[in-house]
């Protein structure tokens, strides 16, 4: 088996071993419910991750100690809530390589691509500073995505080009789930202002050549938006490395709770960008006619913000940091194999994506022969098995590859190798039940 | 695995029908002529589970009753009774929505249209009983085998698919039955 070497492959980390990810469980409440008589195998963390003990203990812990309004009141709660919220905002992002101040909290990624889209399309109606004039776009512009995203970084793009008039083009994806990088080459150029694509795909699992891609959109002066939101839970992701100007990914898939995710961008960039949203919190002078914005990240987090969750992700990304996430990354690479290799023995499985001994993610979709997806999810559920069904929000990704939907187990730190078996034993089952000889 | 309720659900009727899919165009449906052949009245509606992707498309064509002129107003109040004469679908989806398309093709072709509004209604009732609905299957046919489905609220969406789709056919005729003169939308 021979492997590229991504950057989790550091020299002295090891995988996460059985015992240790037995221990991890025990931080894990929900782990321990049994679904239809059976223990639940969550096999459904790329869609969303469960919460640690601790993520929940910080959230509680504020509320009891310390809830009030930050960046407001000058009273001793306000301080402590706002020191609790700077500090969470200071571990998240050097969690991924990033300067505090490069860090905007938001609800989601979804959030954090439209943010950037609906600045960039403020900045084409002349709003912002001489500093804005770089992010607009018009006509003759274009902007480019793969045919492999998520539509959390799709529609937001197709919606600015409708309000632009820029054009939007996309990178194709080959048979095997990669990304046509010959094509790439010709479909970025001179006309592109901005590449947007997904570090690894939440569908197929393949890891894209983030350095490849950003050299190729910065040779032509394009900005570029990387979706991490598969990568930061799952490897370490260095943005500063990588050099993207922008990065989203959200909380909920990286052991926080629901309703918290992050902007990263280059300082520099925004600094030029003008606001999304806009009210209180983010201003420094108003008037009737007026206002004078704060620097970013407050520029970009109009009103009440989710302190709680932000203080709650940070605690996730401690127990992260903890682990380790290039041991993480190990276990989970080992896991997706395990999975991969697994299936293809499957009389009438066809795994999508990257086959057995290439680099992806600790996920695998794969469509079944003469049984639907959802019929396949059902099957599972009734084991206790919790898998993704459907099209993953990656329509386009499904018609290139030939379906309209299929079924996706994904793995995280807590994840078996029992419970990677017990699903591929289940899946043996699948055909025969629904009367299919493959 | 509690197989047995899962074959509740699965029933060898459902798993059948979903693989040979009664009234299933298996080519793409014509353009389509709401004024259809004469004296039929077609309506066509596209339902789509946003939940799986699941998609179907249901054609039908409604014929006033024998002896009715071509251009007869389709109604229930005045007149003969309309039948359901013809009834076509393309799908993709589960087993379950699949096989209900093809259950809904069997059951409502020949019907009246007010038989077929109340055999709408008494499926809906079952899906949505929870499993409290003994089916009466003389009434139901092949649609009984739907009863386990109302166990897994998750999926009575899927069963009910062509059934909407159906439903909303019927009201297209209905509206332009009702003004005949007026193009279909
Ligand atoms: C690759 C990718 N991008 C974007 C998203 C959107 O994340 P959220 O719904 O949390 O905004 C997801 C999650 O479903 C994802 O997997």
């Amino acid at each position: 088996m021979t492997l590229s070497a991504p950057s989790f492959r550091r020299a002295a980390a090891v995988a996460l071993t059985e015992d240790e990810v037995a221990r991890i469980r025990n931080d894990f409440p929900i782990l321990e419910q049994r679904i239809n008589g059976h223990p639940l195998n969550y096999l459904d963390s790329g869609a969303t991750s469960q919460n640690p003990i601790s993520v929940m203990e910080a959230e509680q812990e504020y509320y009891e100690q310390r809830n009030a309004a930050v960046h407001r009141g000058a009273h001793t709660l306000a301080f402590a809530a706002t020191e609790v919220f700077e500090s969470a905002r200071e571990t998240v992002a050097a969690f991924i390589g990033a300067q505090p101040d490069e860090l905007v909290w938001t609800s989601n990624a979804t959030e954090g691509v439209n943010l950037v889209a609906y600045a960039i399309s403020n900045a084409s109606l002349g709003l912002g500073g001489p500093d804005a004039a770089r992010f607009r776009i018009g006509a003759g512009d274009e902007i480019v995505v793969t045919e492999m995203e998520h539509h959390a970084n799709l529609i937001p793009w197709q919606q600015l080009a409708l309000r632009t008039g820029a054009t939007l083009r996309f990178i194709p994806v080959l048979d095997d789930g990669t990304l046509d990088l010959a094509a790439a080459a010709t479909i970025v150029g001179p006309r592109t202002r901005l590449l947007a694509f997904t570090h690894a795909s939440n569908v197929v699992g393949t890891i894209n050549p983030v350095a490849e891609l950003v050299e190729l959109a910065h040779r032509f002066g394009a900005l570029v938006l990387l979706d991490a939101c598969q990568t930061v839970p799952h490897l370490p992701v260095d943005v500063a490395a990588l050099d993207v100007d922008f990065a989203v990914f959200s909380g909920h898939k990286m052991l926080g709770p629901t309703g918290i995710g992050a902007l990263f961008g280059k300082a520099e960039l925004l600094a030029g960008l003008p606001p999304f949203l806009t009210g209180g919190s983010m201003i420094t002078t108003v008037d009737m006619e007026h206002a004078e914005f704060l620097a970013p990240p407050q520029r970009f987090e109009a009103g009440t913000q989710r302190i709680s969750q932000a203080i709650a992700l940070a605690a996730a990304v401690d127990y992260l940091t903890e682990t380790g996430m290039d041991r993480i990354a190990l276990r989970e690479a080992e896991l997706g194999q395990r999975l991969v290799a697994g299936l293809a023995e499957i009389p009438g499985v066809r795994v999508l994506g990257p086959a057995a001994g290439i680099d992806r993610i600790g996920l695998a979709a794969f469509d079944v022969a003469g049984v639907h997806a959802h019929d396949v999810g059902q099957f599972l559920d009734e084991a206790g098995i919790a898998v993704r069904v459907g099209h993953h929000c990656a329509q386009p990704l499904h018609r290139r590859l030939g379906i309209t939907a299929s079924t996706r187990a994904s793995t995280y730190l807590y994840t078996t190798t029992d419970e990677v078996d017990q699903f591929l034993a289940a899946m043996h089952e699948v055909a025969p039940f629904f009367g299919v000889k493959p | 695995m509690s197989s047995s309720e899962l074959q509740q659900l699965y029933q060898q009727i459902i798993l059948d029908h979903a693989k040979y899919r009664h009234g299933a165009s298996s080519e793409p449906f014509g353009v389509f002529d709401a004024d259809g052949a004469p004296g039929l009245r077609l309506a066509e509606s596209h339902q789509v589970n946003t939940t799986c992707g699941d998609e179907i498309t249901v054609r039908v064509g409604v014929r006033a009753g024998s002896g009715a002129a071509a251009d007869a107003a389709v109604t229930d109040a005045a007149g003969p009774a309309p039948v359901i004469e013809q009834f076509v679908w393309r799908g993709d989806g589960c087993s379950i929505s699949m096989a209900s398309a093809s259950v809904l093709a069997d059951t409502m072709t020949g019907l009246t249209v007010s038989e077929a509004e109340a055999l709408v209604t008494t499926f809906r009732e079952l899906l949505r009983s929870r499993g409290t609905i003994e089916p009466d299957e003389e009434v139901l046919g092949d649609a009984a085998a739907f009863a386990g489905v109302s166990k897994y609220p998750a999926r009575v969406k899927c069963a009910m698919l062509p059934w909407v789709a159906f439903e909303a056919a019927l009201m297209q005729v209905a509206a332009a039955s009702a003004a005949p003169a007026a193009p279909l939308a």
